[in-house]
């Protein structure tokens, strides 16, 4: 039985409006543990009432309720737009409800209302034509304010370019020369898998988690210029206010400048595929001084990466840095087991083309096959990776190569 | 409906032929309005068995039902089978029963091509059905289907998908030429345009629509099965194609798709509101142009769908400004009912309930499309929940519920026997509440921040997520109740009187009840 | 609006719209099918199917017409039904002038890095050149010469315009009763077309053959293969359709005042016609 702390622990919100009982309730559902029909529906009506008691509290409202303020100029301004289409909502139906509701209770044939026999004012026609006119002008004006300020990208300090992957995000910083992807965290993507038998709760943030965060410093206008690689994803941190697509063959752009540091989680917010919902983002907000620093780490470990392509591997190691690649970058669509999805992605498991001409093989990894979702790996992967993946594919799951492919290999083919 | 033959203006016709071949080859208008709603209900039935599907891998974080690919595969079917599987021919088979008895006339005005075009239906749905079991799996990539995820990075039954597209805007467009020539050419003498009832107005300018844009969806899909097979670069930006081009392409015909779905509903309930209030519609010629309107503007405003592509904000402005302007002929139709009601004589039958409540909950589904019409603010509501919400909204308690109501308006006049009203009525209060539960919660989860066609999300979004698949499960529960109201109700009853509604305006209630086979041989005479 | 509906044709039940059905069906999922490796026999069973039904379902109702079935409220039908249906053929060529139009306005200018899109160029398309025609800036399927608005497009541009001209001359036949102007005024059109499309066929063997200009040619070969060649079949329905009703009309099926299928041959002709002017002006001549 999960405990109700645990899966408190993984909340990106402190707020909350709904108790442990919801979680237990998901349990007896599933028949887990032993509870009578009657608590089953007690503990359903906690749930709704609990819902509408946080409804009706205020507090709880901002923030699992509505839509986060954000953190930025223009994500504050976009909460207040919606704040207000909200309200002016709220009133329009009100006023149209109170009259449909009047009518219900007044005008019934069993309170012996007669009906009376108009249809036709132009009057009042008139009026309600131009009232949501007048309204809809005045929502006009500040949307165009705010949306031409939000597309504004001009007079950038830092330009980041963001490229999407299937499934994964490439964060280049133009102006530092640094690269790097970030994929889903290891343990949220092993507790993600089909009945995996992990529990979500076991983690923080789950699915919101990955290995290398973008890291942006604070009060600087920073530019990312997004697109893909592949099909279209969608590059969203809510608490910057907006999302904006990336299509592949084409950069489209937005902004941002932070005040406070801090981390900043989103997501993928376009279909692209399989792993779309696993595909998060992850942007660490720095002081410029602890910018600078990790600016520097970053460097220095490339340089590290790039040395290690010239010595000579053995076996071993190459299978169990293998793995690691394997899982992280080519599990999703080959499957950790290497038997791909039959008619979308080949197995790698058996294949006779994963133990046959070593130089087909890394020529498929390294550039992939144009046209389908297998990537060209050699602009992704270091040398290393590379030789390692392309080994441990030629022997593992079974397959019997007995080959081994060396870093320096790959880096004669750069 | 063994009662067909009792058709009393018999001279020259026989009643419906007996026997399979009956239904295969029908050219009457009642039997093929009859087919298009058995097949939108089995349609219906199977989309929803797959929203099933969706929210219980929803019902709890983590993956406990599906692999994402055929999660995503069930979301995109579940939309497609809704939309063009349930909805529309749902609509068709309305106005195939309904047009000619309401405007007096002795059949569609091309019988033959009638049957045909319902006859298309149940081989399409075939084809896109068996895009499931072949290798690859079925479509996933949403029923939006946009390029290059359905295109380079799609499986091989795609292609079956693709004419599968064709062969539904096919029948579209030929029901379409059908209902267009039938309102234009077969009105009794004396039925001016002007006069006809507002479900007949609201299926012709429907109908228009469909013609305009069924054509445009077929070329989005031929272009794709072309990029596909035959290399062409439409999509591909590497040739000079944007693959944001295929989306313009698609909501040219998508977004005048939405209003095809609910003109038809806006015309039931402009029915169905004068009957139960005994009070002639508010505004009769407001309501049409309101409708035209609708129509036409739905032609400009395609692009809110792509707030977020990166379209130079000119194009932002502009496809804001036009698309918030279509809350100004929908809030004159919303007005124009409440005054209908206004000082009205009202009852509450079946009919009338789901029609109120077709007139709140489409209201409330309304005001978060304009909220999303504002394009900043859809930065944000773009692609989450909200937007599940929103279009459940006005598909759900909008088109479905307007179809539900339209069935029990006219269920006795096809039947000839009143739905049981305790079942009824249960029916109803069962479905307005648990919609509410199902769809209520989504736009928290939306605006909170959780994507669309997600098959696992973060915890915070556990509650609610759990609140809505009870909704769901409830819900569905409810249609299948409503399956054995309508057996019960073809089998026997109370009978139905030849006006069925208290003072029912129209010629549909001069007729008998059931509807003989062949009415209206003979023009009825309109003052 | 008619006077009255007494006597409207209501046909009998019918099995030829099921005998379509099928064969659609088994037209299209054996295309597909063959798309993927499977043979071709489906996809041709299917078409068959198809040519079969709409021999069956057009002789029925030519016979019903020549029966005098169909009073004047069921040709208003008619007409009305086929002018949607070209209206339908509009949106569909729309929908590829659409890309056309969108390729050449928005999506290459952007390549180029026109608009909110400067540093789509400077990124990933460098030295990419905005101009038309082109086949994008990943050079999609190689040089290519583009093909010239003046030799065989200009000429096919008048067989199609004289074309219109002698449907016209047949109509006028008809309508005063002149059988010879009929029949030699539909023969020319009938031969025109024909020629149209022999054209057409040498000018696709050009640019294959000696231009290097294939549908794979990038945006520029796309758009002029999917323009012309959808409007080339378009070309090949309607000369079929006229062949038909020249023979129809041999027959002597035609009066003066009951021609409906005529008229929509000819309506449907004149559709492609100018289909045709847009094309040889935004396919050919202004590129
Ligand atoms: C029946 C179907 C239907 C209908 C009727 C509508 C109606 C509207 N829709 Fe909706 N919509 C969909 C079906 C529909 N929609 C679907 C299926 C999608 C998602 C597709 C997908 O991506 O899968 C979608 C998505 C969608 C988006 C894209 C969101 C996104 O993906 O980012 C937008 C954005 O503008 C939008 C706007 C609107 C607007 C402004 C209306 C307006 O017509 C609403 C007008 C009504 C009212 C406003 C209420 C009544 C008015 C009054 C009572 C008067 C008072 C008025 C004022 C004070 C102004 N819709
Ligand atoms: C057109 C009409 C229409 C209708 C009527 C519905 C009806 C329902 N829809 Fe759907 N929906 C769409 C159109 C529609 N939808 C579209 C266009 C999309 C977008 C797709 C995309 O993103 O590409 C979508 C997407 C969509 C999603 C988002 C999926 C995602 O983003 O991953 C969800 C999730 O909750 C959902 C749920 C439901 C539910 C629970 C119902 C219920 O109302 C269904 C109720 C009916 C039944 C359940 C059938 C009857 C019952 C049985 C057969 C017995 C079995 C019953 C039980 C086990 C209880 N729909
Ligand atoms: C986004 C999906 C995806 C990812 C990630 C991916 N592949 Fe692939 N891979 C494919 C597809 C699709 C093909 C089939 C290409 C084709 O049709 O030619 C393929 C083909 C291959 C082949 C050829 C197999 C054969 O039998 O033809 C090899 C080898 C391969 N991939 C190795 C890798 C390695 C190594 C990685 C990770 C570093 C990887 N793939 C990551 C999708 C992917
Ligand atoms: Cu990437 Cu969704
Ligand atoms: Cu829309």
């Amino acid at each position: 039985m999960l405990a109700s702390k645990s899966w408190r622990a993984g909340h990106t919100n402190a707020h909350w409006p709904l108790d442990s009982q919801t979680r237990i309730f998901a349990l007896q559902l599933l028949n887990i543990g032993e509870i009578t029909p009657v608590t089953r529906i007690k503990n359903l009506l906690g749930t709704l009432f609990g819902a509408v008691f946080a409804i009706a509290s205020g507090d709880a409202a901002a923030y699992v309720f509505n839509m986060p303020k954000g953190v930025t100029d223009i994500s504050r301004q976009v909460y207040g737009l919606h704040m207000m289409i909200f309200w002016i909502s709220v009133v329009a139906c009100i006023a149209v409800f109170a009259v449909m509701i009047y009518s219900i209770f007044m005008h019934r044939k069993d309170k012996g209302a007669v009906a009376s026999t108009f249809h036709e004012s132009t009057t009042v026609e008139v009026i309600w034509t131009t009232l949501p006119m007048l309204v809809l002008i005045a929502v006009a004006v500040p949307a165009t304010a705010t949306l031409l300020a939000l597309e504004d990208t001009r007079n950038a300090d830092l330009n980041i370019q963001v490229t999407g992957f299937q499934w994964k995000w490439r964060y280049t910083y133009l102006d530092e020369g640094i690269e790097f992807f970030s994929t889903l965290d290891a343990e949220h993507n092993k507790i993600r898998q089909v009945r995996s038998g992990l529990d979500p709760a076991s983690v923080e943030h789950y699915l919101m988690e990955v290995d290398n965060p973008i890291v942006v410093p604070i009060n600087q206008k920073i530019r990312f210029l997004i697109t893909s690689n592949d099909v279209i994803h969608n590059w969203w941190v809510p608490a910057l206010g907006w999302k904006q697509d990336a299509v592949p063959g084409f950069i489209n752009d937005g902004w941002t400048e932070l005040s406070e540091p801090g981390t900043y989680r989103g997501k993928c917010a376009e279909l692209c595929g399989k792993d779309h919902g696993f595909m998060p983002i992850v942007l660490i907000a720095k002081t410029e001084a602890d910018y600078a620093t990790w600016v520097d780490e970053q460097k220095a470990s490339a340089a590290a990466e790039a040395n290690s392509a010239d010595r000579v591997w053995d076996m071993a190691d190459l299978m169990s840095k293998g793995e690691q690649v394997y899982n992280t970058s080519c599990a999703g669509c080959h499957q950790v087991s290497g038997a791909g999805l039959p008619g979308v992605f080949p197995a790698i498991a058996g294949s006779a083309f994963a133990m046959g001409d070593p130089s087909a093989h890394i020529d498929v990894v390294f550039n992939g096959a144009t046209g389908t979702a297998m990537q060209a790996f050699g602009a992704q992967l270091s040398d290393v990776d590379l030789a390692a993946v392309i080994t441990y594919e030629r022997n593992a799951f079974g397959n019997d190569a007995g080959d081994m492919v060396q870093p320096a290999t790959i880096k004669a083919l750069r | 409906m063994s009662t067909a033959t009792a058709a009393h203006d018999d001279h020259h016709d026989h009643g419906a032929p007996a026997g399979l071949m009956r239904w295969v080859y029908t050219t009457n208008h009642k039997d093929i309005g009859t087919l298009y709603l058995w097949f939108s209900f089995v349609m219906f039935m199977i989309g929803g068995s797959f929203a099933m599907v969706i929210r219980a891998e929803l019902f709890m974080p983590g993956m406990q039902v599906v692999d994402p690919q055929f999660f995503n595969s069930m979301t995109t079917m579940h939309g497609l089978l809704m939309v063009f599987g349930a909805i529309m021919p749902a609509m068709v088979g309305l106005a195939n029963w309904q047009i000619p008895l309401m405007i007096g006339a002795p059949d569609m005005a091309l019988p033959r091509m009638n049957n045909w075009s319902f006859w298309i239906l149940p081989f399409a749905g075939t084809m896109l059905l068996s895009t499931m079991f072949m290798e690859g799996g079925g479509p996933a990539f949403g029923w939006t289907f946009y390029a290059p995820l359905s295109t380079t990075f799609a499986p091989d039954s795609t292609d079956f998908f693709i004419f599968a597209i064709h062969m539904l805007g096919f029948s579209s467009i030929m029901g379409s030429i059908n209902v267009i020539a039938t309102v234009l050419n077969m009105r009794a003498p004396g039925m001016t345009l002007m006069k006809m009832p507002l479900f007949v107005w609201t299926w012709l300018i429907t109908a228009f629509l469909l013609i305009a844009v069924m054509p445009v969806l077929a070329g989005a899909v031929t272009m794709m099965l072309t990029d596909r097979n035959f290399g062409t670069s439409f999509f591909s930006a590497a040739g000079g194609g944007d693959p944001v081009m295929f989306q313009h392409v698609f909501w040219f015909f998508g977004h005048p798709e939405v209003y095809i779905m609910i003109l038809p509903a806006f015309g039931v309930v402009s029915q169905i509101i004068p009957t139960f209030a005994r009070k002639p519609l508010f505004g009769y010629a407001s309501m049409v142009y309101a409708t035209a309107s609708i129509a036409f503007l739905s032609f400009i405003v395609w692009a809110h769908h792509m707030f977020t592509v990166g379209m130079p904000v000119a194009g932002e402005l502009y496809f804001m400004y036009a698309t918030v302007m279509i809350a100004v002929p929908t809030a004159v139709k919303v007005f124009n009912w409440a005054a209908t009601m206004w000082r009205g004589s009202m009852t509450f039958e079946p009919p009338m309930l789901w029609a109120l409540a077709f007139v709140f909950l489409f209201t409330l589904g309304g005001f978060t499309g304009l909220m999303m019409g504002v394009a900043p603010s859809d930065m944000q509501y773009h692609d989450t929940y909200f937007i599940v919400a929103h279009f459940h909204y006005v598909l759900v308690t909008g088109a479905l519920f307007g179809i539900i109501a339209a069935v029990y308006y006219w269920l006795p006049k096809w039947t000839g026997y009143y739905p049981d009203d305790r079942l009824s009525k249960l029916h109803f209060w069962w479905s307005a509440i648990s919609v509410n539960v199902l769809f209520f919660p989504q736009h928290f989860l939306g605006l909170a921040g959780m994507p669309r066609r997600i098959p696992d999300y973060s915890l915070q979004f556990a509650d609610w997520n759990m609140v809505s698949s009870i909704g769901g499960f409830a819900f569905g529960l409810g249609q299948v109740f409503f399956f054995f109201i309508i057996v019960k109700t073809i089998r026997g009853g109370e009978k139905a009187t030849d006006e069925c509604w208290e003072d029912a305006q129209g010629l549909e209630w001069t007729i008998a009840s059931p509807a003989p086979y062949h009415t209206f041989v003979t023009p009825p005479e309109i003052k | 609006m008619s006077a009255s509906n007494e006597g409207y044709y209501l046909p009998e039940p019918s099995h030829w719209p099921i005998v379509g059905s099928i064969g659609i069906f088994l037209m299209l999922g054996g295309f597909a099918n063959f798309l993927h490796g499977g043979s071709w026999i489906i996809m041709a069973t299917g078409f068959a199917v198809v040519v079969y039904m709409l021999f069956g379902w057009f002789g029925m109702v030519i016979n019903e017409s020549q029966n005098g079935k169909y009073n004047a409220q069921v040709d208003m039908s008619f007409r009305w039904g086929m002018s949607w249906f070209i209206f339908s053929e509009v949106m569909f060529f729309a929908a590829f002038f659409g890309t056309l139009f969108y390729a050449r306005i928005f999506s290459i200018p952007w390549l180029g890095g026109a608009s909110n899109n400067v540093m789509t160029p400077e990124l990933l398309w460098q030295g990419f050149e905005a101009v038309w025609p082109t086949n994008g800036p990943g050079n999609v399927g190689g040089d290519y010469e583009v093909m010239g608005a003046w030799g065989l497009p200009a000429i096919n541009t008048l067989l199609l315009l004289s074309s219109g001209v002698t449907v016209t001359i047949a109509h006028w036949g008809l309508k005063e009763g002149n059988r010879t102007k009929l029949i030699l005024g539909l023969w020319a059109t009938v031969a025109l077309g024909a020629a149209f499309l022999a054209c057409q066929v040498l000018e696709y063997g050009e640019a294959y053959n000696h231009m290097n200009l294939t549908i794979e040619s990038g945006m520029y070969g796309t758009t002029f293969f999917m323009l012309t060649g959808f409007h080339g079949l378009h070309v090949t329905l309607g000369a079929t359709m006229l062949l038909v009703i020249t023979l129809r009309a041999m027959k002597g099926h035609f009066t003066h005042e009951n021609h409906f299928a005529f008229e929509a041959v000819a309506w449907y002709w004149h559709f492609v016609d100018v289909v045709w002017l847009g094309l040889f002006i935004f396919v050919y001549w202004l590129v």
